[in-house]
């Protein structure tokens, strides 16, 4: 039972991790109906320039989550306004080419300018431990909950209670109604670009802190299991990408701590696959009839 | 319709003009041991690429998995060549390969076809990492993340080149028979498609199977030739170059796809030296490609010897249309 519990903290805090990362996912699927590829890699950058200011700036974490997250979210406005916006009107396997493209690119490019190795994170918090009853808590698991929480707050009061907030609600169910009622369709994208690749960049640094370790190629397995979690939730649907990343989170070290750690990925492609044939529209979403 | 018309035999001189400058050059020896690997190479990416074609250009379906069914066959063919180090063995552990890969095709295909483009993407690319983990953990059998070596040097580029023609004309015969037809005309429209009475999940599924097939072909070639497989080589990355290739010749055009897995071959051997700015070149023309000439180089334009024939034809005979129709 205590060996249970402590597996339910360590799940929830790399299931708020993929939450920060679904919730980039699925608010551009909501909006655009692309899967980013290119998001996992966003979230990669987020932790080299965490890295980067750390050690260069001497900065403490709240800082260096700020500039990370500042950089990113340009970062996710450039993709979008170079690689997706001129492919608005194509089709959806052409976009989703070019996000592979751009997911290879930012890969390649930083192998290119850091090379390819591992480096260790610069640690800025003292990773006390709690004792709590019998269980422990770590002060970084702690924090990355935190953290969490609180931009998930933000972001949901910014999604339900702001006008730029109530756009994007709009575009993402009817985009050209939207722009008949005075909206501008691709400020709103860059701004859902903007959120989304801000919280990969927060994410970021805190794996970064978490584990201590980042490389190149860190973002393509979150990024899958992340849009894994999103589908798993319901996409296009906010809260349904925080449960989902719970729930992945949660599944993933359940898996490690009592069953083999080595078939865990296997499982959650496999719980996708049963999701998507079983369930398309996800947790928390709603089935919708294709008109023709 | 004759076996042996003006066209069958035009591209039968063809393959074997192509053969025999290959020949040519390995005897004279432009073609050393380290061009030969590239050639291989070349040779089995053009049946990755044309295979995948045939899934994502014919029957518009995105399949991402395309390395996973490469690695049934790599280790299909390792494991039974390293038990019967003979051609015989060769030929049982290519087509155990492709039996399983098809299998598992037809399993995966059957629920996953029925989802829409990018879902379909992620399920196989789903299942290729499943596939992945299934060999990491099968203990002796596949030795785990280690991988397997001292497989026996079996293929040549000959057989290689062999497996490849017959690829292409499998594939390309497929895709102008009947079945071909029905299969393109679920990648233009799948509802209006389905009013017309095409079952098409039916045919989305032989498409899958048979690209994978393929694939599971070019995997034991590629065991077979490099004599070491591990797991790790068979990743996602495996198939975004296999998908870079049917992008740049053209998404529904096998000459395109075999065409770019020949010039990208060409490229990776000169660009060797740049290392990781070669990725980031090749990143940024999938980019370019898809914003500009989304169609890929030849859109979906084919080289046809008929048609060159017919045209010939024409003029000296000065056939009616629908005969000529009939000829083709």
């Amino acid at each position: 039972m205590e060996n249970f519990v402590q597996q339910l903290i360590n799940g929830l805090s790399l299931g708020s991790i993929y939450a920060l990362l679904a919730l980039g996912y699925t608010m551009v699927y909501g909006i655009i109906k692309l899967i980013n590829f290119a998001h996992g890699d966003v979230y990669m950058v987020g932790a080299f320039v965490g890295y980067y200011v750390i050690n260069y700036l001497n900065v403490g974490l709240i800082p260096a989550l700020l500039l990370s997250m500042t950089f990113t979210a340009l970062l996710g406005v450039v993709i979008e306004r170079v690689a997706y916006r001129p492919l608005r009107n194509s089709s959806r396997i052409t976009a989703l080419i070019t996000a592979i493209g751009v997911s290879y690119l930012l890969q390649n490019g930083m192998i290119y300018l850091v090379g390819p190795g591992v480096r260790s994170f610069p640690q800025v918090v003292n990773n006390t431990l709690y004792q709590i009853g019998s269980f422990q808590i770590s002060q970084m698991q702690l924090l990355i909950f935190g953290t969490t929480i609180v931009l998930m707050g933000a972001l949901q009061f910014v999604v339900q209670k702001t006008k730029l907030g109530k756009a994007m609600r709009a575009v993402s169910i009817d985009s050209q109604t939207a722009e008949l009622m005075g909206i501008n369709p691709n400020a709103v994208i860059s701004f859902t670009f903007l959120l989304g690749s801000a919280l990969a960049g927060a994410a970021g640094v805190l794996v970064g802190m978490y584990y201590n370790s980042i490389d190149p190629m860190m973002g393509y397995a979150p990024g899958l299991k992340a849009f894994i979690a999103a589908v798993l939730g319901g996409i296009g649907i906010i809260p349904g990408a925080m449960v989902g990343g719970f729930v992945i989170g949660l599944i993933e070290v359940l898996i490690s701590g009592y069953g083999n750690s080595m078939i865990r990925d296997a499982v959650v492609y496999g719980i996708l696959i049963i999701i998507l044939v079983v369930r398309p529209s996800g947790i928390l979403g709603r089935h919708v009839k294709e008109k023709v | 319709m004759r076996m042996l018309n003006k066209t069958n035999i035009g591209w039968l001189a063809l393959f074997l003009l192509v053969f025999a400058l290959i020949q040519g050059a390995v005897l004279v020896g432009w073609i050393d041991a380290f061009y030969e690997i590239a050639l291989v190479t070349i040779l089995i990416n053009v049946i990755l690429a044309v295979g995948l074609n045939l899934i994502i250009g014919y029957s518009g379906q995105f399949s991402l998995g395309h390395a996973g069914f490469m690695a049934i066959g790599a280790y299909a063919a390792g494991i039974v060549t390293k038990q019967i180090p003979n051609y015989g063995g060769l030929l049982v552990g290519m087509l155990s390969g492709m039996v399983i890969a098809g299998l598992v095709a037809l399993i995966v295909g059957i629920p996953t076809l029925r989802l829409k483009g990018d879902y379909l993407a992620i399920a196989t690319l789903g299942v290729a990492e499943i596939i992945r983990v299934a060999i990491l953990n099968m203990g002796g059998l596949t030795n785990g993340a280690a991988g397997l070596s001292g497989i026996p040097y079996l293929s040549t580029w000959f057989i290689a080149f062999l497996a490849a023609v017959f690829v292409i004309i499998l594939i390309a015969n497929y895709t102008r028979s009947s079945v071909g037809r029905a299969t393109i005309s679920v990648r233009e429209d799948d509802i209006a498609a389905e009013s017309l009475g095409i079952n098409t999940t039916r045919y989305k599924t032989v498409a899958f199977v048979l690209g994978a097939v393929t694939a599971s072909l070019a995997g034991s070639l590629h065991a077979t030739y490099f004599s070491v497989i591990s797991p790790d080589q068979f990743t996602f990355m495996r198939s975004i170059d296999i998908l870079i290739i049917v992008v740049f010749g053209g998404i529904g055009s096998l000459t395109g796809s075999v065409i770019a897995a020949a010039v990208l071959g060409v490229l990776n051997v000169f660009l060797q030296p740049f290392g990781s700015l070669r990725m980031i070149l090749y990143a940024l023309a999938l980019i370019f490609i898809m914003i500009f000439k989304p169609s890929g180089l030849l859109g979906t334009k084919e080289l046809q010897l008929s048609k060159w024939f017919n045209r010939k034809k024409k003029q000296t005979q000065r056939q009616p249309v629908k005969q000529k129709e009939a000829a083709r």
